[in-house]
């Protein structure tokens, strides 16, 4: 660190000092959900209203786990990353940080109950 | 002077005359479908968490996602679904520095809200007809 000016530290970190890692990991996640959302959405539909052996069935193709799977995962990450935003333009201080954190832990439980549902029927189904 | 009466004249800056132009209720939009698609698909993967669980367990969720409640709510996060897809693509297309202009924009708000009826209309199709 001590080879490393002030300025050098502080160059295009701006005041969140995480510089623009938040907004390019938001258009990862973006670009990666506009391809799984269809392959994701059409057969949901396809399946939704379909028998408990049915929908384990469907599941249990490795096409549409691995899809399932990504989908959740990717889906639930980029929800947190653009409710985060949402929150800091709206809910400042305390509760602003409250909330912050409650939707990442959310997200992370509810990516986590998808991802692992799809892997069980998967590897059970 | 500023003692003056000014009679019961509305106050600026007007919001409950102003007419929000459609890029601006778009924009609001996107925001609030993408809120509403992550608590449907908390409901969906709800309903996978039953599928993986055990059978009654499936059929308690199933009743209620298939319910016609639960169908409003599918339907209603399908359509959000898509409209933030289509403007997504927007916002990606705007980040490469592409469709500004005031014509453009507004253009490619109503194409977002087409597209996004269009692809609602035929994941129903998809839902029902199979």
């Amino acid at each position: 660190m001590a080879y490393l000016t002030d300025r050098k530290r502080a160059q295009g970190l701006g005041s969140a000092k995480s510089g623009t890692k938040h907004f390019w990991e938001q258009r990862l996640s973006a670009i990666a959900l506009a391809l799984l959302t269809p392959l994701f959405l059409f057969p949901l539909a396809y399946t939704l209203g379909d028998s408990y052996e049915g929908v384990r069935t469907a599941y249990a193709h490795p096409v549409n786990a691995i899809i399932g799977v990504a989908f959740f995962i990717t889906a639930f990450l980029h929800f947190f990353q653009g409710v985060q935003v949402v929150i800091e333009d709206y809910v400042h201080g305390r509760w602003g940080l409250v909330l912050i954190i409650s939707t990442r832990l959310l997200s992370a439980l509810f990516a986590l109950i998808g991802a692992f549902a799809i892997l069980k029927i998967a590897f059970t189904g | 002077m500023a003692d003056v009466e000014r009679g019961n004249r509305p106050l600026s800056p007007h919001l409950d005359i102003y007419k929000l132009p459609l890029n601006a209720v778009v924009s609001i939009l996107h925001r609030a479908t993408g809120v509403a698609i992550g608590c449907v698909t908390m409901l969906i993967a709800l309903w996978f968490l039953g599928a993986a669980w055990s059978e009654p367990v499936f059929n308690a969720i199933d009743w209620f996602v298939t319910s016609w409640l639960g169908w409003l709510i599918l339907l209603a996060g399908a359509a959000s679904l898509w409209f933030h897809f289509f403007n997504g693509l927007r916002h990606l297309i705007w980040d490469t520095g592409a469709w500004f202009g005031q014509k453009r924009v507004a253009r490619s708000a109503m194409n977002t809200i087409i597209f996004a009826g269009l692809a609602t209309l035929v994941t129903l199709i998809v839902a029902i007809a199979w």
